[in-house]
C-alpha cells in the first residue's frame, strides 16, 4: 500500500522551455491518489504546458516530477507513460488514419487494472455503435472526446491527464463528460484536469490550482470555492 | 499467332502479340522493382519526413552483397536474398543514428541532401572497388530455363521476381495497414509525440522504419542481380524512375507506391510495343500531367 501522506504526484520546481520560450518558472504542487485536481488559469497561463512537461512532452525541463515516489524528470514520455500516467491532450488527438477501433486499442496496456472495453463502452454507449467507423476523425467532436478518454483507460494508468475536455462541447455532452469523470473517481482513478470553465470543474474537482505566468499563484478545496468566487473571477478575467 | 491493333485514332498500328506480351511481361518485370523500391521510399518517407536519395545505392548495396557473398562464402541465391536485405538494412539502422535522426527538425533539403551524398560516397567507393563494368550473378538453378505459355515463352526467374515482389509488397501494406504493429506506424507518422506519450518507444521505431526500408531496397537489389548486371551504377539509374514512380502514386501512400510501381512499368512496356519512341519519357510525361491535375499524387491525401 502506498503511503498515504505522500502525493501520488509530487511537482516541486517544474520549470519548462520550447525552443527558445521559457514557459513554466518554477511550478509547485501536489496531488494525492483518488483525488480529481484542477489547474484553472488564463489562455497562456501555462496549464497546458504543466500537463505536457508531466509526460515529458516538451522540449525542455527541470526541476522534479515524482509519481508513485520515483523521479521521472529524467525519462522520456514513453517510459513515463509506462510508469503509469497517461494524457488526454488538448486537441484530443484522434489519428485520421486510423478507424475507430484502431484509435481505442492504440495505446498499450502499461498496467494491470485497466478497464475492459465492455467497462469503456459502459461509461461511453455512443462509442459502442460507432466502432465500426471507418476513420476517428469522421466522429463528433463529443464522441471524439469520448474515444479520447475512453482509449486511455484501458491501459491500467492511474493517474490521468485530462486537458480541457469539455472545449467546444455541446451542455449535455459536458454533462456527460463531468458524470465520467466522477465515476473514474469513484474508481480510484487520480485525475488532474485542465480547465478554464471553472463552474464544470467545481462539479468534479477536489482541490484547485490557479497558474498565472507559468507559476501557481493560488490554491484552495472545493469547499472554498464559494468564498473565492470573486478572487477567480478577477484570476480568471471572466 | 495472332495481331494486335490500335484503334485507327491512336494510329492503327498492328503487332504479333508476341510482341505485346512480352513487352508486358517486361513491364510487369520493371513495375516489380519500381514497386518494391517506391513502397521502400514511401515507408520511409511516412515516417521519417525524408526523401531516401540513397535508395538507389542501397539497391545496388544489395545486388553486390549478393554477389560478395557467392564469391566468398559460397552463400547461394536463396540464402543472400534473406542475408543481404539483413545486412544492407543494418547499415540502414547504422546511418539512421548516426546521420538522420540529427535533421528530422529541419527541412525536408537536409535530408535529400545528405541521402544524396551518401549515394554519391557508396556509388563512387564501389567503382573503386569494382569497375563499372558490371559482375555477373547467375540465375539459381532451380530458376533456370522457362515454360511456352502457349503466345510467349516465360523465363521461370522472371515470373519468380513477378511473384516474390507481388507477394513482400502485399505483405508489407497488410502489416502497416491491418496490424497493431502498423496502427502505431501510422499513428506515429501523424502525431510522433502523442504515440511516445502512450508509451511506445517512436525513436526505436523510426530506426527499424529505415532499416527495413533500407533492407526492401537491398531486397530488390539481390533479385535484380541475375537480371541486370551487378554494377555500381544500376541504382541511379534505375532510382530516377523510381522517384516518378513515387510523385506520382503520392508521397507516402504505401497502396499507391505498389500500384503505381507495378502500373507504371506495364504502361513502359505498352509504350515500348506502341510508341517505341516514347518508352523512355512516357513516366515522366504522366508525372508531369498528374502534378498537374492532383499535385498530390494519385493515391496522396492532401496535406
Amino acid at each position: 500500500m502506498l503511503d498515504v501522506t505522500a502525493p501520488l504526484l509530487a511537482i516541486k520546481d517544474l520549470q519548462a522551455w520550447y525552443g527558445e520560450s521559457h514557459i513554466l518558472h518554477g511550478v509547485n504542487f501536489d496531488v494525492r491518489e483518488g483525488e480529481v485536481v484542477t489547474l484553472l488559469g488564463r489562455n497562456g497561463a501555462g496549464k497546458t504546458t504543466t500537463l505536457k512537461s508531466i509526460m515529458g512532452m516538451v522540449g525542455q525541463r527541470s526541476g522534479s516530477v515524482r509519481f508513485e515516489g520515483r523521479e521521472l524528470i529524467g525519462s522520456a514520455a514513453n517510459q513515463i507513460a509506462r510508469a503509469g500516467i497517461a494524457i488526454c491532450p488538448e486537441e484530443r488527438g484522434i489519428f485520421a488514419s486510423l478507424s475507430v477501433e484502431e484509435n481505442l486499442l492504440l495505446p498499450p496496456v502499461v498496467k494491470a487494472g485497466g478497464l475492459s472495453l465492455n467497462q469503456i463502452f459502459e461509461l461511453f454507449p455512443n462509442l459502442k455503435e460507432r466502432l465500426g467507423s471507418s476513420q476517428g476523425t469522421k466522429l463528433s467532436g463529443g464522441e471524439q472526446q469520448m474515444l479520447a478518454i475512453g482509449r486511455i483507460l484501458r491501459t491500467g494508468a492511474r493517474l490521468l491527464l485530462l486537458d480541457e475536455p469539455t472545449e467546444g462541447l455541446a451542455p449535455v455532452i459536458i454533462q456527460q463528460i463531468g458524470k465520467t469523470i466522477r465515476a473514474l473517481k469513484e474508481q480510484g482513478f487520480t485525475i488532474l484536469l485542465v480547465e478554464q470553465n471553472f463552474r464544470f470543474a467545481s462539479t468534479v474537482a477536489d482541490r484547485y490550482y490557479v497558474m498565472e505566468h507559468g507559476r501557481i499563484i493560488d490554491q484552495f478545496a472545493n469547499a472554498e470555492l464559494d468564498a473565492n468566487v470573486e478572487k477567480l473571477h478577477d484570476y480568471l478575467g471572466v | 499467332m495472332f495481331e494486335i491493333c490500335l484503334p485507327v485514332i491512336l494510329g492503327g498500328k498492328c503487332i504479333p502479340s508476341t510482341a505485346l506480351f512480352g513487352q508486358l511481361l517486361i513491364g510487369l518485370i520493371n513495375g516489380s522493382f519500381y514497386a518494391l523500391l517506391s513502397l521502400g521510399l514511401a515507408v520511409i518517407f511516412g515516417m521519417l519526413n525524408i526523401i531516401n536519395f540513397s535508395h538507389g545505392a542501397q539497391y545496388m548495396m544489395g545486388a553486390f552483397a549478393a554477389y560478395l557473398l557467392l564469391q566468398f562464402s559460397g552463400m547461394n541465391y536463396w540464402v543472400a536474398l534473406i542475408v543481404a536485405p539483413i545486412l544492407v538494412g543494418v547499415t540502414g539502422v547504422l546511418i539512421e543514428r548516426l546521420l538522420l535522426q540529427w535533421l528530422y527538425k529541419l527541412d525536408h533539403l537536409y535530408g535529400l541532401l545528405l541521402t544524396f551524398g551518401l549515394a554519391l560516397i557508396i556509388e563512387g567507393v564501389a567503382r573503386h572497388y569494382f569497375g563499372s563494368a558490371g559482375l555477373p550473378y547467375t540465375v539459381p538453378e532451380s530458376l533456370q530455363g522457362g515454360r511456352n505459355l502457349g503466345f510467349m515463352f516465360l523465363p521461370n526467374y522472371r515470373a519468380w521476381v513477378i511473384v516474390a515482389s507481388a507477394t513482400v509488397c502485399f505483405a508489407t501494406w497488410f502489416v502497416i495497414e491491418r496490424t497493431r504493429l502498423g496502427a502505431y506506424l501510422r499513428a506515429a507518422t501523424e502525431n510522433p509525440a502523442l504515440v511516445r506519450a502512450f508509451g511506445i518507444n517512436v525513436p526505436r521505431m523510426i530506426t527499424l522504419t529505415y532499416g527495413f526500408g533500407v533492407a526492401l531496397a537491398a531486397f530488390a537489389g539481390v533479385m535484380a542481380a541475375p537480371i541486370y548486371n551487378v554494377s555500381p551504377q544500376m541504382g541511379s539509374e534505375l532510382i530516377i524512375v523510381v522517384f516518378a514512380v513515387v510523385v506520382i502514386g503520392g508521397m507516402g501512400s504505401i497502396l499507391g507506391a505498389i500500384l503505381t510501381g507495378f502500373g507504371l512499368g506495364v504502361v513502359e512496356g505498352l509504350t515500348k510495343v506502341f510508341f517505341p519512341e516514347a518508352s523512355n519519357t512516357v513516366i515522366f510525361v504522366i508525372m508531369a500531367i498528374v502534378l498537374l491535375v492532383r499535385p498530390a499524387g494519385l493515391f496522396g491525401r492532401r496535406a
